[in-house]
């Protein structure tokens, strides 16, 4: 019975995380979103090729933040979550 | 006077040497706490030993040991790219680090303007702090900013430099720049949080996903390699020949391109919200007002002054 509850801490931790890991859709299309214009942009003006990169990597690095948030929920469940509930489980039981 | 006398080279060697050994020591640090462990493991930062304290224990960790010595090493680097300046450069060095500065000082100038050119230092502190704490993943010693506790430091060192300046103004107008659209105050203060947040987790999450990808990529190679060398004996299926170079490919993206990325980034949004919490058009507005103000008091006094001297007369 204390395996099975125990398997099931594991599973849901690691399906949890998987789930939280959908995010990545997000800041994918955006990332790509913002490099197909500024590729454009690039191709219509070259001469400002040096302050278009800058910007792009700029807000890609803010676009990314949400799936980043997600990865560090992720990396908690796999790593931290798992632990912690199996040594609460362990005290309840006594 | 090509020749460098025998003094200038010796302070040369040990500046040189203060760079390398604090990595140096950190290395055999590392190298003597591991604990041996089976297989792969993904941990944090190893805790050297806690200082007792009243509220709650002071634990020393890897993180701080590593960020401490990425401290020492830049300033004798610094120490080293200043010595022996001269008004008609002499040295390379000299060259490299007039660069620096100049590089730093038109960075500030166009993203922050001629008022924070005081700004300078701190940032370009923060950018080769960043930038060498995460590259320290290269030496294989556990990076101080894959510790989320470091990178909120600095963000919220971040966070006190926006209010400042943003109470520079006075309480009364700190108070009225949440209330933009009056509506959405709530949500003004929940970004103003949000800030120091979203710059720790940013950086932090980025280094860290680097080496944790970096880590599960070598098992998968590792595993990869067993199974295609199965049908050999064992001591010579256990030799994990896909480890080697593949991985290297994944380090010079997540270790070498993104800290780099990274430190870039942490700087430009340190210097784009300061100088955007700054409001300057209104700052001089309220010290135009001060000013006559008191001109304007000045001026009151100086007249009934004169009125006094003028009864005084008749």
């Amino acid at each position: 019975m204390l395996e099975l509850a125990i398997g099931i801490i594991l599973g849901c931790c690691a399906l949890g995380a998987g789930m939280a890991m959908i995010a990545g859709i997000g800041p994918g299309i955006g990332e790509g979103n913002a490099v197909a214009r500024a590729c454009e942009a690039i191709g219509r003006q070259p001469e400002a090729k040096g302050s278009i990169t800058s910007t792009l990597f700029i807000g890609c690095a803010i676009a990314e933040t949400t799936g980043l948030y997600a990865l560090v929920i992720a990396i908690l469940l796999i790593f931290v979550a798992p632990n912690r509930l199996v040594d609460i489980l362990m005290s309840t039981i006594g | 006077m090509s020749k460098k006398s025998r003094g200038f080279v010796a302070v040369d060697i040990l500046y040189i040497l203060g760079m390398i050994l604090p990595i140096l020591a950190v290395i055999v640090l590392k190298i003597l706490t591991t604990p041996p462990s089976e297989g792969v493991s993904i941990t944090g930062a190893l805790i050297y030993f806690t200082i007792p304290m009243p509220i709650q224990d002071l634990p020393i960790t890897e993180a701080q040991v590593n960020s401490a010595a990425v401290i020492i090493s830049i300033f004798f680097l610094c120490l080293y790219m200043t010595h022996g300046l001269k008004e008609i450069p002499e040295l390379k060095r000299q060259h490299i680090a007039e660069m620096i500065v100049e590089k730093a000082e038109a960075m500030i100038k166009d993203n922050m303007g001629d008022y924070f050119m005081g700004f300078t230092p701190f940032i370009a502190a923060m950018l080769a702090l960043s930038a060498f704490s995460s590259l320290m993943s290269l030496f294989g010693v556990f990076p101080p900013t894959s510790d989320l506790n470091i990178v909120a430091g600095w963000a919220i060192l971040v966070f006190a430099l926006i209010t400042y300046y943003k109470f520079k103004c006075g309480p009364i107008n700190y108070a009225k720049s949440f209330a933009d659209p009056p509506l959405l105050a709530p949500l003004n203060v929940i970004s103003e949080i949000a800030t120091p947040v979203s710059m720790a987790l940013r950086h932090y999450g980025n280094i860290m996903s680097g080496t944790v990808i970096g880590v599960l990529v070598a098992t998968a190679l590792q595993g990869l390699s067993h199974m295609a060398l199965s049908w050999a004996p064992e001591f010579i299926a256990n030799i994990p020949f896909l480890r080697v170079g593949i991985p290297a490919v994944l380090s010079i993206y997540f270790d070498v391109f993104s800290s780099i990325l990274q430190a870039y980034i942490f700087a430009m949004l340190t210097m784009l919200y300061v100088s955007g919490a700054f409001n300057i058009d209104l700052y001089e507005k309220i010290r135009e007002k001060k000013r006559l103000a008191k001109e304007g008091k000045t001026e009151k006094k100086s007249k009934k002054d004169k009125n006094k001297e003028i009864l005084e007369e008749k």
